[in-house]
């Protein structure tokens, strides 16, 4: 028995309940990237993470760390290795992983329902093509609601969140309200957590419409570009008064069901980049506390248009970043804003939970955290896949609801073989990056940018774009303190 | 302070006690017969009536002359003037060899602690109360035999050690007998969890189904080699976590107790990081001052640091937590001693018996919300004690 020399004789040192073995230690599952030069971000399996210098990242990995030095202990605490005096570490982190991966188990959450592919709007980026208002064959009946219901109330999730949209789902109002009636009374058995959205360019909201909202509980969700002739040259619609229509229900729907239940989204066209503090400014005045700095996707007229082809994404970077250093501004004069795209990695970076994010996620969310119900039956695994099938390509459509079961949607090839491929821990370049765990892929976006649902990450814009991000997520939280503090707020644990 | 054990008490009459006896207190002296075999009546001996049938009628120190008005009774007993707070419901038990009172529950104390066994699986550098290893199960059939009278209107009572968990079957009879004589009452059983990494332990917990429990259990490091030198008990850490798992497996309610001195403060903040990212699902967090009794006495120069020097390691952890929505106090330290932001989370913790102030703390506008001190820790106080105005 050695006796601490500090402490009281029957005390014994600390080396005495030590049982690791110098240079002995076990390395847990991680991976790291570089940040700059000297600095490298080093993650684990659950996205854990330390900056590290070479130096600390080679002494890490060839285990030449002294088992005594700080280091070695902050590795070892956030499970980056394990010794011999401890191996709960492997228990903590099976522990972990099953809580990231918990969602997935749950199965789907988000149903959408195209309920009229009609619109009021022209807008130029629109990605989901829209009909002209008169077209009523584009409106989805109640025999396709009902067999669609059916199949939301299979997921075994138990949570389910009915998204409507179009087009302009408003259009098409009675037959939101006959899924909503339908869900609530069939949710009277199935006991699941049933939240309902909008998502809708508010032209057609009435107080009749905001009653029947706030009686069950409705989110609403419209976009909103920015100033009014930003907002006008985006998104034009007869009339020229979108704006006007927008900021009016806007108000309402605050003042009817209450500033939580009415979020905005914005696209950014060549038109935004420019003016991002003039956007945000736009959604301070409507007393919001989110925005989404959103690129152009790929699909739809976006792409018919080539309004993709019309910034590239170093700009939109630029415009992003502009924003948020703004958008931190804000928050340290007091005013607490997020980026909603920003929040979601931070919250992957930190919380213990996964997130719902879809189009962050592996394997993909496509079907297995969010469906969509096409106006006509059609069953697509995602938002895009159907974006993606209004301009000719049906890959990923899994079924239709009169023609096809649960089982033939949900075991069709398609989906298996793109949730298999979507695996981002087992893609070329994905499965050794050090930004994996905050990562995920998106199958549609590679099938519809490289035809290949896996893509080359080394041309991908997904890839490119998200690493954009992350790299300077991290110069965010180490620039100072204050700063780091409002990230960490916007984190949804 | 207030004494819970007392020597100087006197028999002035004759008694027929030859053994312990529990008692709970009162003063109505019109208590009816039946009741009165488990009673000792705080008599005020100006009101002439029948006293037959109490278990002991006390007195206060200065009748212990009186022998003579008080010829026709037995068991009276003059009582040391340090228990003249007794009062209804309270109970004491009383050793007539020694004429020693312990006085073991209080109405009115802010927490009632059971020390059910001083045996203990660990060696804490900074132990209040220093195992012994003796056969002390007594302590069991005295709780046992205490329960029943205790008023259940009480909020909460305390189970502590030694190790809670190693008085084997009696554990779980216990806690079944608090849920049973106490429906109303919150029971906080302290334990370092070790044992619980016998799932079984935690399902036997579990299947008593008690209406409101906590264990509390420390955790004081975020790594093993730290925690099991602090607990002076090898493989100490991997067994308290998967304790507190296999306890929440059972959906037991636990609180971790983080107790900070010289050897812990540093890693204060990985340590909430680490409770956080892995045992998020831990009911409450408790980051506790020093307490110099026991070994932390021993080690007084080792564990000592003035709390004014770890005010950003406290500060750190406990915005990490309260981030994290995890719910948390800071526990036996004074309120000029912790940063502003975060004197929210702070909570009188500190059992009344053994509270104190200091001199300067008279003048202080905060002292009501104020946890004060140990009695134990006034010989060497923080240099940054300063009253608010």
């Amino acid at each position: 028995m050695t006796p601490d020399k500090s402490l009281a004789k029957k005390f014994q040192s600390m080396e005495c309940f030590d049982k690791g073995i110098e240079n002995s230690y076990q390395l847990l599952p991680s991976r790291f990237v570089s940040l700059s030069e000297n600095r490298y971000l080093l993650t684990n399996e659950v996205g854990e993470y330390l900056i590290v210098s070479k130096k600390q990242l080679h002494g890490y990995v060839k285990k030449t760390l002294s088992k005594s030095s700080e280091f070695y202990f902050d590795l070892k605490s956030k499970h980056f290795l394990f010794d011999d005096d401890s191996n709960v570490a492997i228990q903590l982190l099976g522990l972990k992983y099953r809580t990231k991966a918990q969602k997935i188990s749950q199965f789907t959450a988000l149903h959408i329902f195209v309920v009229s592919l009609r619109c009021d709007y022209s807008c130029k980026y629109c990605q989901v093509s829209r009909q002209t208002d008169d077209k009523v064959t584009f409106d989805m009946s109640k025999e396709t609601a009902n067999r669609s219901l059916d199949f939301v109330f299979k997921s075994p999730s138990p949570a389910i969140k009915i998204e409507f949209q179009g087009g302009e789902p408003l259009l098409n109002f009675e037959i939101i309200k006959y899924i909503v009636l339908s869900a609530t009374e069939l949710n009277k058995h199935h006991q699941k957590n049933l939240q309902f959205v909008i998502t809708t360019n508010l032209t057609f909201l009435n107080t009749d419409i905001l009653s029947f909202c706030l009686i069950h509980n409705i989110y609403l969700s419209t976009s909103l570009d920015g100033s009014e002739e930003l907002h006008n040259k985006n998104r034009p619609r007869p009339g020229k008064n979108g704006y006007q229509l927008t900021v009016k229900g806007i108000k309402e729907a605050q003042l009817y069901l209450g500033f939580d239940k009415v979020g905005a989204l914005m696209t950014t066209t060549e038109n935004s980049l420019d003016c991002v503090k003039e956007i945000i400014n736009e959604y301070l005045a409507l007393d919001m506390h989110c925005i989404f700095l959103r690129p152009l996707s790929p699909y739809g007229f976006a792409i018919k248009n080539k309004q993709t082809d019309k910034y590239n994404l170093q700009r939109w970077f630029e415009f992003y970043t502009e924003g948020l250093e703004y958008i931190i501004d804000l928050n340290k004069k007091g005013y607490f804003f997020t980026e909603i795209y920003t929040q979601i990695i931070l919250s992957k970076i930190f919380s213990p939970f996964g997130t719902s994010y879809v189009d962050l996620q592996s394997p993909t969310g496509a079907g297995i955290s969010a469906i969509v119900y096409n106006y006509n039956g059609d069953v697509y695994a995602s938002d895009e896949a159907r974006m993606l099938a209004e301009m000719g390509d049906s890959h990923f459509r899994l079924g239709n609801v009169h023609h096809s079961s649960y089982p033939d949607v949900m075991l069709s090839d398609v989906l298996l073989d793109t949730l298999e491929y979507s695996l981002a821990e087992s893609s070329p370049m994905c499965h050794e990056c050090g930004f994996l765990p905050y990562c995920g892929t998106d199958p549609v976006y590679h099938y519809a940018t490289q035809h290949d649902v896996v893509g080359h990450k080394a041309v991908s814009g997904f890839c490119n774009k998200n690493m954009k991000i992350f790299r300077y997520i991290f110069s965010l939280l180490e620039r100072d303190e204050v700063t780091k503090n409002i990230l960490l707020s916007w984190v949804r644990p | 302070m207030i004494k819970l054990h007392t020597k100087d008490n006197h028999f002035v009459t004759s008694t027929i006690h030859e053994h312990p006896i529990l008692a709970k207190i009162t003063r109505r002296s019109d208590l009816i017969q039946p009741l009165r075999h488990r009673y000792a009546l705080l008599w005020n001996p100006s009101i002439h009536t029948d006293l037959d049938g109490f278990v002991l009628i006390l007195v206060p120190y200065e009748y212990r002359e009186f022998h003579g008005s008080l010829e026709k009774l037995e068991n009276v007993l003059s009582i040391s003037e340090n228990l003249y707070y007794l009062t209804d419901d309270d109970v004491i038990k009383f050793y007539p060899n020694s004429n020693v009172v312990d006085v073991l529950y209080r109405r009115n104390a802010n927490s009632n602690s059971f020390l059910i066994t001083e045996r203990c699986n660990s060696f804490c550098i900074m132990c209040s109360q220093p195992p012994r290893d003796i056969d002390d199960s007594y302590r069991i059939i005295d709780f046992l035999n205490l329960l029943p009278l205790i008023n259940q209107d009480t909020i909460e009572i305390c189970i502590t050690g030694g190790e809670t968990t190693l008085i084997g079957d009696d554990f779980i009879r216990i806690i079944n007998a608090a849920k049973n004589h106490l429906p109303r009452t919150a029971l906080h059983i302290l334990s370092n969890g070790r044992n619980f990494k016998n799932l079984q332990l935690a399902i036997n917990l579990a299947k008593v189904r008690h209406h409101d429990l906590m264990i509390g259990i420390p955790i004081y490091a975020d790594y093993s080699q730290l925690h099991d030198f602090i607990f002076k008990a090898d493989d100490a850490f991997d067994e308290t976590i998967r304790g507190i798992l296999n306890l929440k497996r059972c959906s037991i309610p636990v609180e971790i107790r983080v107790v900070v001195h010289a050897k812990s403060y540093m890693r204060l903040p990985q340590l909430a990081e680490f409770i956080t990212r892995n045992l998020l699902f831990v009911d409450h967090i408790a980051l506790m001052g020093l307490e110099f009794m026991g070994f932390a006495k021993t080690n007084f120069n080792e564990l000592w640091i003035d709390p004014f020097n770890y005010q950003d390691e406290l500060k750190n952890a406990v915005e990490i937590f309260s981030r994290y929505g995890m719910r948390v106090s800071i526990y036996n330290t004074p309120l000029c001693l912790i940063p502003e932001s975060i004197r929210k989370y702070s909570v009188c913790s500190i059992s009344d018996w053994k509270n104190d102030f200091l001199d300067e703390c008279n003048n202080c506008s905060a002292k009501e919300k104020c946890g004060g001190f140990f009695s134990s820790n006034l010989g060497k106080v923080s240099e940054h004690i300063k009253p608010f105005n």
